[in-house]
């Protein structure tokens, strides 16, 4: 077991002029399980690669505990990409499909054994050692498949994208299985995803990337709560947080003609601010207060129902967060007082419920 | 949701296919009784307008990025599986989504490697097999292909003059750079070892590996083969300018191995005393670009270099070494290898292909030869062969084996 230390760890692929990966910068804890997340192309899986030793590192330093591994060659970071080879042998017993990695590293049989024995405790698969594989379950084999990479006993665990190719309720069950497994044992975990629920839910922290750039690393909590900039605000969350485009002056922000008041950290911010609203914050009324909004779609999911609403105002823009595509001011309100299509609402914060960023810079205010 | 085909040439026909049901359900007798190898995902292969295609049910966006990946391959002139069709907006008879599925086409005459294990083998299959997946991976690696899965059940072989040909099969998690790192080499390598001793070892559970040599070791001759081929075709040398008949002789040394190259780096140092020299584009078949060269004849490697061979031996026994080469071809394709050929029955031509044919008849006149003290002619052989040696043989244009079953890890719905 051991830390992880990308230090302004910089790879750019020939003929570009930009880096993929641009001076990153994570600690990651022993037994930590940190997620890289972020849209296509943003760098995380070369990330990945660049710590398992897949992809050459151009500028900064890569260390595994104490040992600085920039330049050793992938076998011998003594790191371990789960998931990689599904395959299951037929013909071998459960017991020698999780340990013939060792038989070819020329472990001998006794300590095998021991280590196979050790992982199967771990993974509830010690009855089932001396069957065939195809005597297991689904998520058995799965676990033998896991299995393979804990006898070796590697410092890291290295996921790449491991549930892409699972349908969506496989998806969830897996996810919340590798994340328990892994609390488990506590190996330290580093696990690539374009998913932001799959980040939140798996996750102890999170390190979302953008154009090689990191944009914040921090747990899910704190990315939900604290976004550092507009980026981290739209990609996090689902319905994504609202965020609008509106005037300031020296007593707040003016949501439609309800103010609301903002930290002016500094005296930084111009006449114009952004202000994100996470749909569960919204103070929904039908009484004039706020940024008045036309209802077009209202989803319902029982107790609580989302409201799809387009601002009257048609100067009032809404920031697409991740994707600058316009979209829809979204609501959360209770299932027993939604309103109408058609109708027309106003809404605002709810209390200290939320973020204020710089137009310009995008940064946190 | 509307069923969706995407396909160079579209075959109508593909639509007939029971697309509404899980391809683990679809009837057996649409089916072609071929070997399903290990896979982590449902294969089966149905015959469909007089040809065999092999069906892969996967996500729809990796049934297409595999589809485009076999496809750049195959354009880059690499020995891959050909790429059918992806056929997604599936739905069942619920109207509940099915994955998508990717078809190719099933390559005639070649052989799982598990197919090969099943009849009786010569010895040294296994390390002929990594000979030839050793040759593709150096081959993939050249053009920037990086496999991510490497292993004798992600490849096809086929029979080329005693040796195999290796094909890759699944290029679901490949990706094609510009160039490899060493890094990006060694890993798919290290996959390839594990791969291939888990591989031989679950035939040796099975029952069905007849070598006495263990697993572990027959599986790190990937890693010295592959060495050795990527060494020959990719190291710098220098050496004085007065060698320069060394350039010459690298040049015939990578031809030996099978290799052409398109081209050369040399550059002298300052003071014009050593030349170093790379390959910096090498291309393989050059046995078999020459021989369809001379005759028309497609076939693969080491064949050709039998072919060759014999054609040496025509000219050398007709005296007419010095005649154009192209002529003497001619004669000899005419009046050798089509009699040959063709004198194998049509009951028995999917046995093997016509140039495995011609390569097994040439090693039987020699045992005759050998066993009666003289020359025996190619006709008597052929006689002798198609009598008493061909009838025996598997027919391996579209093989019936044993069925291997396969074993999804992921791919359930038990998960508890």
């Amino acid at each position: 077991m051991a830390t992880v230390k990308f230090d302004e760890a910089t790879r750019i692929y020939p003929g570009n002029d930009t880096p993929s990966v641009d001076k990153l910068d994570i600690d990651i804890q022993d037994g930590e399980f940190l997620v890289l997340v972020g849209p296509s192309g943003c760098g995380k899986s070369t990330s990945l690669r660049m710590l398992a030793g897949l992809e050459e590192v151009n500028g900064g330093k890569i260390w595994i505990g104490d040992r600085d591994v920039t330049d050793l060659s992938p076998k011998d970071r003594d790191v371990a990409m789960v998931f990689q080879n599904y395959a299951l042998y037929p013909h071998m017993t459960v017991a020698d499909n999780m340990g013939f990695a060792l038989k070819i590293a020329g472990v001998d049989k006794g300590e095998i054994r021991k280590k196979v024995e050790e992982a199967a405790g771990i993974l509830d698969l010690t009855q089932y050692l001396d069957r065939k594989p195809k005597a297991l379950s689904g998520g058995q084999r799965q676990r033998v498949a896991m299995g393979r990479a804990i006898v070796r006993s590697p410092k890291v665990f290295l996921m790449d994208e491991p549930l892409s190719n699972l349908d969506a309720k496989l998806r969830v069950q897996t996810r919340t299985q590798i994340a328990s497994l892994q609390r488990r044992l506590g190996v330290t975990t580093v696990y690539v995803t374009h998913d932001q629920v799959e980040a939140m839910t798996m996750g102890d922290r999170i390190a979302l990337l953008k154009d090689g750039l990191l944009q914040q690393c921090a747990t899910p909590r704190e990315m939900y709560d604290k976004p550092a900039n507009l980026f981290v605000a739209g990609f996090i969350g689902s319905p994504a947080m609202n965020l609008v485009d509106v005037p300031a002056a020296s007593d707040g922000a003016k949501f439609g003609n309800h103010t609301v008041s903002i930290p002016r950290e500094g005296g930084k911010g111009g006449d114009r601010v952004i202000v994100g609203v996470r749909p569960e914050d919204v103070e929904l009324t039908t009484n004039n207060d706020g940024l008045e909004l036309t209802v077009d779609v209202i989803e319902e999911l029982g107790a609580d129902a989302y409201v799809y609403g387009t601002p009257t105002d048609d100067k009032i823009k809404l920031h697409g967060g991740d994707d600058n595509l316009a979209k829809p001011f979204i609501a959360r309100v209770d299932g027993r007082k939604v309103p109408e299509k058609g109708q027309t609402i106003y809404v605002y914060p709810k209390g200290e419920h939320m973020h204020v960023f710089d137009p310009e810079s995008g940064a946190r205010l | 949701m509307a069923l969706e085909l995407t396909a160079a040439r579209p075959d109508p026909a593909l639509l007939d296919l029971p697309w509404r049901r899980p391809l683990e359900d679809w009837p057996e007798e649409i089916l072609a009784a071929l070997p399903r190898g290990i896979s982590r995902h449902v294969v089966r292969f149905v015959r469909l307008s007089g040809r065999v295609l092999a069906v892969k049910e996967i996500k729809a966006d990796i049934a297409r990025r595999e589809y485009e990946m076999l496809r750049d391959l195959r354009r880059l002139g690499m020995p891959a599986v050909e790429p059918f069709a992806v056929v997604s907006g599936r739905v069942d008879a619920d109207g509940e989504p099915l994955d998508a599925c990717l078809v190719t086409r099933h390559l005639q005459y070649s052989l799982p490697y598990r197919a090969l294990y099943s009849q009786s083998l010569r010895k040294g299959t296994a390390t002929r097999l990594i000979d030839a997946l050793a040759v593709l991976l150096v081959r993939l690696h050249l053009a920037g292909f990086w496999w991510g899965d490497v292993s004798l059940s992600n490849t096809l072989f086929r029979r080329d003059a005693g040796a195999f040909a290796a094909y890759l099969v699944d290029a679901e998690t490949g990706e094609l750079r510009p160039r490899l790192s060493n890094g990006q080499r060694e890993h798919d390598l290290e996959i390839a070892r594990v791969n291939i001793a888990g591989e031989l070892m679950d035939l040796d559970a099975g029952g069905l590996l007849q070598e006495e040599r263990d697993p572990v070791e027959v599986s790190e001759r990937i890693v010295t083969r592959y060495r050795e081929l990527w060494s020959a075709l990719t190291t710098e040398e220098t050496f004085a300018d007065t060698e320069r008949w060394r350039v010459d002789d690298r040049i015939r040394r990578l031809n030996k191995l099978g290799f052409d190259v398109d081209e050369l780096e040399l550059t002298t140092d300052v003071d014009g005393t050593s030349i170093r020299v790379q390959p910096k584009v090498v291309d393989s078949g050059h046995h078999s670009r020459r021989l369809l060269r001379l005759t028309g004849l497609d076939v693969r490697e080491n064949q050709a270099r039998r072919l060759l061979n014999d054609l040496e031996v025509f000219a050398a026994s007709t005296g007419r070494q010095g005649e154009d080469e192209e002529i003497v071809a001619h004669d000899w394709l005419a009046r050798v290898y089509e009699p040959t050929t063709r004198g194998v029955p049509r009951e028995l031509v999917a046995k093997l292909e016509p140039a495995e044919v011609f390569h097994e008849v040439l090693e039987h006149r020699w045992y005759m030869a050998e066993k009666a003290q003289h020359d025996v002619p190619i006709q008597l052989a052929l006689d002798d062969y198609v009598a008493r040696i061909l009838p025996g043989k598997p027919d391996e244009r579209a093989v019936v084996g044993i069925d291997t079953e396969e074993l999804p890890v992921l791919a359930d719905d038990s998960l508890r």
